[in-house]
């Protein structure tokens, strides 16, 4: 069994040591809001935090995460207050949506730790994460919005 | 689709009169999907009391819920047709909520394409706008006669608004819900007035989506996130060429890992289940396959390039032919030819494709994000051996699409069918392509090549225009066929070229299209990803030809063209055509119709290490009434970035019948750090609403080659763009 700390709550699980994060958040937890889409770090749709880090939970083995706290898209807010899922809102950046919980969580943990980002910051930030849609002009005025809200 | 699939429009119109009439037929309450796997989010609706027709449920709670007959894969769809009932229902919007349609061909079929349902071709806000807003005024006259009818006076003295009858001459009101049960208890009428658009209070103002919030908090539902008492995942190993088979396989170490289930053979491989994602890719992983390649296509990007040249010097299919173009090219000295050449390519959804299938006795249920639901619908059931109305498709949001899930031989679906057929139906079965899986799948934006030759007089007028095209058929061989196929022209392969609206004396457009064992499909705005490419770019060819200025020549061949004018002048304004620029940058500029809506792209780039940096792009566009301006720029902007990223970056490359290609390592697409500022400027128009999800894109790459050209001297004819 590991023991894990995610969204404040102590877990147990039985599984492979080797097993990626995001599958025992996925299959093992049902916290499904974290997505699965490359497998290998390029695309950022996994993105969770391990002690306030943004990490990429689709290469990240379980063994590995034992005893740190992880937060997920649930965990962020769970009521949608977070000012990055407010300003997400505001500036209406989701379109499929199937990345942008790791949109939102890459922004998060850049604006905790660099409260006032400039557009070179985002990039450098969120260029890890891939949306299809297209929604990165959003993104950026989305993070930059929740910059204002937290001043 | 799209507007290879208008030729049918005219005669489906009759048919679909007939069909207004099974819209109105009153569903009994019951029937449907309902709850929480139907991929909607909103309130929780009490019991429905009232439901006037298809597209319409009002709870005693007062809650609207608008049944969705098209997919929301990221278009902002479920917000526009709820837009279009709540406005005619006069219907309080923050007491609306969206629900997808079941797989029902018979209420729920696309207007534009006959008796089939499904979402594509930018049809959806087209082909529902009447439909719907006929749906919700019925709704609305038979709220107002139950209110009428409880206060004993005359319906035509009552108001509406925000889910409120008024009587102002009795100082009376009702909400909708508390007149629901009377109102479900009328006849429905005929021939219900609609709105003067003059008094539209929703349409061409809303812009919240409601599927915004679900979807920052990590609660929308994917097919991916579905799960089902006993579910077990499957992963399969894929032949590594097209056409390959299994010959035999070991499945020892598979079975050795920790939850794996049952490693079965499948007509497209080999699959592996298990109680868990990871355990069945690590079991796929440990397969040992060997494939029986005899068959297989072996042939790599540049062969088939090079037989695409060859056959571009032999006459093809006549596509469109206006007087004599080879006749006047001979004659004349003032000319240019150029080729122009586009790769294969993914469409690397967000979501990689997967699908849910449970079987009983005599049912097959599927959770999928549904594009094609009569398609599918049939080939599941003769793959299940039974009837159509007994397969159900649960349509889920869908994480992209881009075309990809509108399959027509119903790919993926099929193949989580034959895994389920594979254990009997024992347990129900979520298929989960890996990126690479979805990568290699192939289904692809064709490869294309166009040959142009063209010539300007000494007045700089264009006198004529050859184009030759060569790239696979995504139709043929298809149910589309008998539609969108004629006299060997498909006409996906030519949209956006045969019938450009360039005035042009002598046009001549030929087809080839050789036959390729790898599977070709549409990919956003089909056809004129790459006619617009060629065309815009050769305008531009000839505007240099004939020393004039690119928009100033444009103009000069769309006199008739009043809607490719408008977009054009605007983007031009907006862009400040003409106007200096710091040094080191250019602009350049395409204007293109798909789907009968009309953009004009101007980019602004430099180069930074000598690559194409994409600064700006001022987009103007004209899809006729706006319904919800906001979703009009998302399109605009997404259709831009995916273009873009088509133009700068993607390309799917076989070498030796292998795909080189098989995650966003080297499958690379546009991140952050590459996405101009895009502005968007909408035409003021009274014309139907006509589609924003495709035409974004095509003029973005051809604006993009236009504007190195003016940077460096130099044509850009092939993408992805290397200088």
């Amino acid at each position: 069994m590991i023991a894990l700390t995610v969204n404040g709550k102590s877990r147990s699980v039985d599984v492979a040591p080797d097993t990626p994060l995001l599958w025992v958040l996925r299959d093992t937890l049902g916290l499904t809001g974290t997505k699965f889409g490359c497998g290998i770090a390029q695309c950022g749709a996994c993105t969770v935090h391990l002690d306030g880090d943004a990490i990429r939970s689709c290469i990240t083995p379980v063994s590995a995460v034992q005893g740190k706290k992880i937060t997920t898209i649930e965990g962020l807010s769970g009521d949608g207050s977070h000012p990055v899922q407010q300003a997400w809102m505001a500036e209406s950046v989701p379109q499929c949506g199937y990345c942008q919980s790791g949109q939102i969580m890459s922004a998060a943990a850049l604006l905790a730790k660099t409260p006032k980002p400039s557009d070179a910051d985002i990039d450098t930030a969120m260029s890890g994460n891939i949306c299809r849609c297209g929604t990165y002009q959003r993104v950026r005025s989305a993070i930059h919005r929740a910059a204002g809200q937290e001043a | 689709m799209g507007a290879t699939m208008r030729v049918s429009r005219r005669d489906f119109l009759r048919t679909g009169a007939a069909a207004g009439g099974l819209v109105i037929a009153v569903q009994l309450p019951g029937c449907g999907p309902r709850g929480a796997e139907s991929g909607a989010e909103g309130g929780a609706g009490a019991k429905p009391a009232f439901e006037p027709n298809a597209f319409i449920r009002i709870g005693e709670d007062g809650w609207v819920t608008v049944v969705a007959k098209h997919l929301e894969m990221g278009q902002g769809t479920y917000t526009g047709l709820a837009t279009i009932v709540a406005e005619e229902l006069d219907a309080d919007w923050n007491k609306v909520r969206v629900e997808g349609a079941p797989a029902d061909a018979s209420r729920y079929n696309n207007l534009h394409w006959g008796p089939a349902q499904g979402t594509g071709g930018s049809s959806a806000i087209a082909n529902s706008w009447e439909q719907l807003r006929k749906a919700g005024a019925t709704a609305r006259a038979m709220l107002v006669a139950a209110a009428a009818q409880e206060w004993g006076v005359n319906a035509a003295g009552l108001t509406t608004d925000a889910g409120v009858v008024t009587d102002p001459a009795g100082g009376k009101r009702a909400e909708y819900g508390s007149l629901a049960a009377k109102a479900a208890k009328l006849p429905v009428p005929e021939n219900v007035p609609l709105k003067d658009p003059k008094t539209f209070k929703l349409v061409g103002k809303h812009s919240a989506r409601v599927d915004t919030r679900p979807k920052s908090m990590g609660q929308a539902t994917f097919t991916q996130d579905v799960t089902l008492p006993g579910l077990l995942t499957a992963v399969v190993a894929h032949p590594p060429r097209f056409g390959a088979t299994v010959k035999s396989f070991d499945a020892a170490e598979a079975k050795k890992v920790k939850g794996v289930r049952h490693v079965v053979q499948i007509p497209t491989g080999v699959a592996v289940l298990a109680e868990s994602f990871w355990s069945a890719k690590t079991g796929r992983d440990l397969l040992k396959v060997e494939w029986d390649e005899s068959q297989a296509f072996t042939q790599g990007s540049a062969e088939i390039l090079a037989q695409y040249r060859e056959l571009a010097g032999k006459p093809g299919a006549v596509a469109r032919k206006d007087g004599d173009a080879e006749g006047t090219l001979a004659r004349v000295s003032r000319k240019v030819e150029a080729t122009y050449e586009v790769p294969f390519l993914a469409h690397a959804c967000m979501e990689p494709m997967n699908c849910v299938v449970r079987l009983s006795k005599d049912r097959v249920e599927v959770w999928n994000g549904e594009q094609l639901q009569t398609g599918d619908q049939m080939a599941l059931a003769q793959a299940a051996g039974v009837k159509p109305e007994q397969v159900s498709l649960n349509m889920l949001y869908a994480g992209g699409s881009f075309g990809r899930r509108a399959n027509p031989k119903s790919d993926y679906l099929l193949e989580a069918l034959s895994v389920a057929q594979a254990i009997k139906g024992n347990a129900p079965v979520k298929l989960v392509w890996t990126r690479e899986d979805d990568t290699r799948a192939g289904y692809f934006r064709p490869l294309t090549l166009h040959a142009l030759r063209g010539a300007v007089d000494g007045s700089g007028k264009v006198t004529a225009w050859h184009q030759r095209i060569v790239g696979q058929s995504i139709l043929t061989g298809t149910p589309f066929e008998s539609m969108a196929v004629k006299d060997g022209v498909d006409g996906s392969s030519v949209e956006g070229a045969a019938n450009t609206k360039y005035a042009i004396p002598n046009i001549q457009v030929e087809l080839h299209s050789p036959a390729l064992p790898v599977p070709v499909q549409w990919w956003r705005s089909v056809g004129n990803t790459h006619t617009a490419f060629a065309v815009e770019c050769f305008i531009d060819e000839l505007a240099a030809l004939a020393k004039k200025d690119p928009v100033a020549f444009r103009r000069g061949l769309l006199a008739n063209a009043p809607r490719h004018l408008g977009v054009l002048s605007l983007a031009a304004e907006k862009a400040g055509w003409g106007t200096p620029l710091p040094a080191g940058r250019a602009r350049g500029i395409a204007v293109h119709e798909s789907f009968s809506s009309y953009v004009a792209e101007v980019a602004e780039v430099s180069l930074e290490n000598g690559r194409p940096r994409v600064h700006r792009v001022v987009c103007a566009v004209d899809c006729g009434i706006v319904v919800n301006p906001d979703i009009v720029r998302m399109q605009m902007e997404s259709g831009i970035a995916y273009g873009l990223s088509a133009a700068l970056f993607d390309e799917i490359t076989l070498k030796e019948g292998r795909v080189e290609q098989g995650n966003f390592d080297r499958y690379r697409v546009l991140r952050i750090n590459e996405m101009p500022r895009v502005e968007v400027h909408m035409v003021a128009s009274d014309a139907p609403p006509t589609g924003v999800g495709e035409p974004g894109t095509p003029p973005i790459a051809p604006a993009v080659a236009n504007a190195l050209y003016a940077l460096t001297g130099k044509r850009v004819r092939t993408l992805p763009i290397r200088l």
